[in-house]
């Protein structure tokens, strides 16, 4: 062990070849290389006869979803229902970090983080179909509660899956704000007081720009969660689709197909960073 | 400086759980004065500062300003502005723009925000620093920006929080002498917090003495100095000597005893220099008298080797009396 640990340190090459070797390995090959895959695939096609891949490159899967109005609006749809999500997370998320970083005390902050947690210990599917029990039209919870005050369940459909998203993904929204709120310190809100502006002005002109850096990280969460979810859609999203459920379906019968469908959410997710990383907001996570 | 009360602090009690900050303190600050609030920490004159400011509420108790009951109104319905501790600018925000916040959620049209913030920029000699980023700008610097920002809108008083504590001890003296003369300039009332006493003695017209959260003594530097009205005062604002003279507890002052054979005072008593400790310009010389208590002497260098036997004398006159 000893020569082991001498070697090592006179070889910093070394060490650094030890260390790195394996995560090295698996960005490359498990993370890129089947991005790189997709990427190929999305070009071959299939042969109508036997349903196998023929590995030849052509356009024509684009050709397709381009010219299909059933894909664009699926598109639409997804990409809709993402921005619903995120929106909808950022407006609830921000009074709870604020809450728990500047005005509960230093203890039940801590119990609040951990409540704020506890959703994610449980099932993705235990929670979804939690939600489906809600919503069920006609005799679920929603209806039970809001019925007697002349409310109804939204149903399954585009609203239920904007609702079960928001519900998964603001734990992801609300940590990031939480902690940009920590970091932020209290007396920039005593000063922006001093010199007379309102709690709202403050809060538009002092915290929303610096905490906007946290903004743009938990939307990548939501954004991004939302954009290749397909199980909330099949469970309380009725007839509707996203783009995740395009894939799973094309999948087993068309691969490359498939493949092409799921650059879209790909390719979104990097013109979203490319966008953010204009604002310099990730300069500064 | 005149006469009227601009400030009138009224039986103002403050706590936080057992801890009693501010406990029934009654004080009055006059227009234009420069008055600094000095106490170790934990002393409640920052809490008593940031009452004045707004951002606590007292317990019970009245704080007027200017014939107006404030203790009930937020920080920005009241008509002081606050130098903080950190200078607490804002990061995302250039000099240009920290200096102008206020004026702009006056709503300050643009030209005229503009040009009052650059007055106020060369009233801190800090032209050309407009584009900077508070990020980029020194600790002085800053707290420059921060004094600009506060009073560029022209408060009628100034609330100071412990401003020169981050600086370096050189630029502290130059800040200190700057502050006075701006505050001279400007002619707004200062309310200045500190735990320095030498900072509070150098720049105030009067000091109030803070202790467990209450005033010990209010005055002007030289009767605090000269004439501490308690223990606690004497300690705290400069060294003094504590003796017993012919079954009288008297104090001196380090300054005042002098170990020339001249015998320059009415007071003299043998003793033995024990230990030296050289600060630059003086040295302080510890002895131990004949009657057997020690006494500190600071005094210009004088050469004298420790040990040697010298006679201590002061005037009757600066000797002090403490209940």
């Amino acid at each position: 062990m000893q020569s082991i640990a001498n070697t090592m340190h006179k070889k910093p090459k070394l060490r650094l070849v030890a260390l790195l070797t394996a995560p090295i390995l698996w960005l490359v090959v498990a993370y890129l290389g089947a991005l790189a895959t997709l990427l190929v695939t999305a070009f071959f096609t299939i042969d109508s006869f036997t349903g196998n891949v023929v590995q030849t490159f052509n356009l024509g899967n684009f050709q397709d979803m381009f010219t299909d109005a059933a894909y664009k609006n699926v598109v639409l749809r997804t990409l809709g229902i993402a921005i619903s999500v995120t929106v909808i997370c950022t407006i609830l998320a921000i009074p709870m970090a604020f809450y728990m970083a500047k005005i509960a005390k230093p203890k039940s902050q801590k119990i609040l983080v951990a409540l704020i947690l506890t959703p994610l210990w449980a099932s993705y599917l235990v929670k979804i179909y939690a939600w489906r029990t809600m919503l069920e039209p006609g005799n679920g919870v929603l209806d039970w509660l809001l019925g007697p005050i002349g409310f109804n369940s939204p149903g399954f459909g585009g609203p239920a899956i904007i609702i079960g998203l928001s519900y998964l993904w603001l734990p992801y929204m609300i940590l990031p704000i939480y902690a940009g709120l920590e970091r932020l310190p209290n007396n920039l809100l005593d000063a922006s007081g001093d010199l007379g502006a309102h709690n709202w002005y403050t809060f538009r002109r002092v915290v929303l720009p610096l905490i906007f850096p946290s903004l743009v990280a938990g939307s990548m969460f939501t954004f991004s969660l939302s954009l290749g979810d397909y199980i909330t859609a099949t469970i309380i999203g009725g007839k509707l689709q996203m783009l995740g459920n395009v894939v799973y379906q094309n999948f087993s019968i068309n691969l490359p197909f498939a493949a092409t469908i799921a650059t879209i959410p790909v390719t979104i997710m990097a013109i979203y960073l490319w966008m953010v990383r204009r604002t310099g907001a990730l300069a500064s996570l | 400086m005149s006469d009227a009360v601009i400030v009138s602090i009224r039986a103002l009690k403050r706590s936080f759980g057992e801890v009693r900050a501010v406990d029934d303190i009654d004080l009055d600050i006059r227009e234009g004065e420069f008055l600094t609030l000095l106490g170790p920490s934990g002393s409640g004159k920052t809490t008593v500062l940031r009452m004045i400011a707004g951002f606590e509420k007292p317990d019970s108790g009245t704080i007027t300003l200017a014939g107006k009951d404030v203790s009930q109104l937020p920080p920005y319905e009241r008509d002081v502005n606050t130098v903080f501790q950190d200078y607490a600018l804002f990061p995302h925000m250039n000099v240009l723009e920290n200096i102008e916040y206020g004026l702009r959620v006056k709503g300050v049209s643009k030209e005229e925000r503009r040009t009052q913030a650059l007055v106020a920029l060369k009233q801190i000699r800090l032209e050309g620093y407009e584009a900077r980023k508070p990020a980029q700008l020194s600790g002085g610097q800053r707290q420059r920006v921060a004094l600009a920002r506060a009073l560029v809108n022209k408060p009628s008083v100034l609330l100071l929080d412990e401003p020169l504590g981050a600086l370096d001890l050189k630029l502290r003296e130059q800040m200190q002498i700057e502050l006075k003369a701006l505050q001279r300039e400007v002619g707004i009332t200062f309310i200045f917090v500190t735990h320095d006493q030498e900072e509070a003695l150098t720049m105030s017209d009067r000091i109030a003495v803070f202790n467990h959260g209450k005033i010990e003594q209010l005055g002007a530097p030289r009767e605090i100095y000269e004439n501490p009205k308690s223990e606690f005062v004497s300690e705290f604002v400069g060294q003094t000597n504590r003796i017993e003279l012919d079954g009288k507890k008297i104090n001196i002052r380090p300054e005042f005893v002098s170990s020339a054979h001249s015998g320059a005072g009415d007071r003299s008593i043998k003793a033995t220099l024990r230990d030296e400790i050289f600060v630059g310009a003086t040295t302080r010389y510890l002895f131990d008298t004949e009657p057997g208590f020690s006494m500190i002497s600071t005094q210009p260098n004088n050469g004298l080797k420790i040990g040697d036997a010298v006679t201590l004398s002061w005037q009757r006159e600066k000797e002090f009396l403490v209940q």
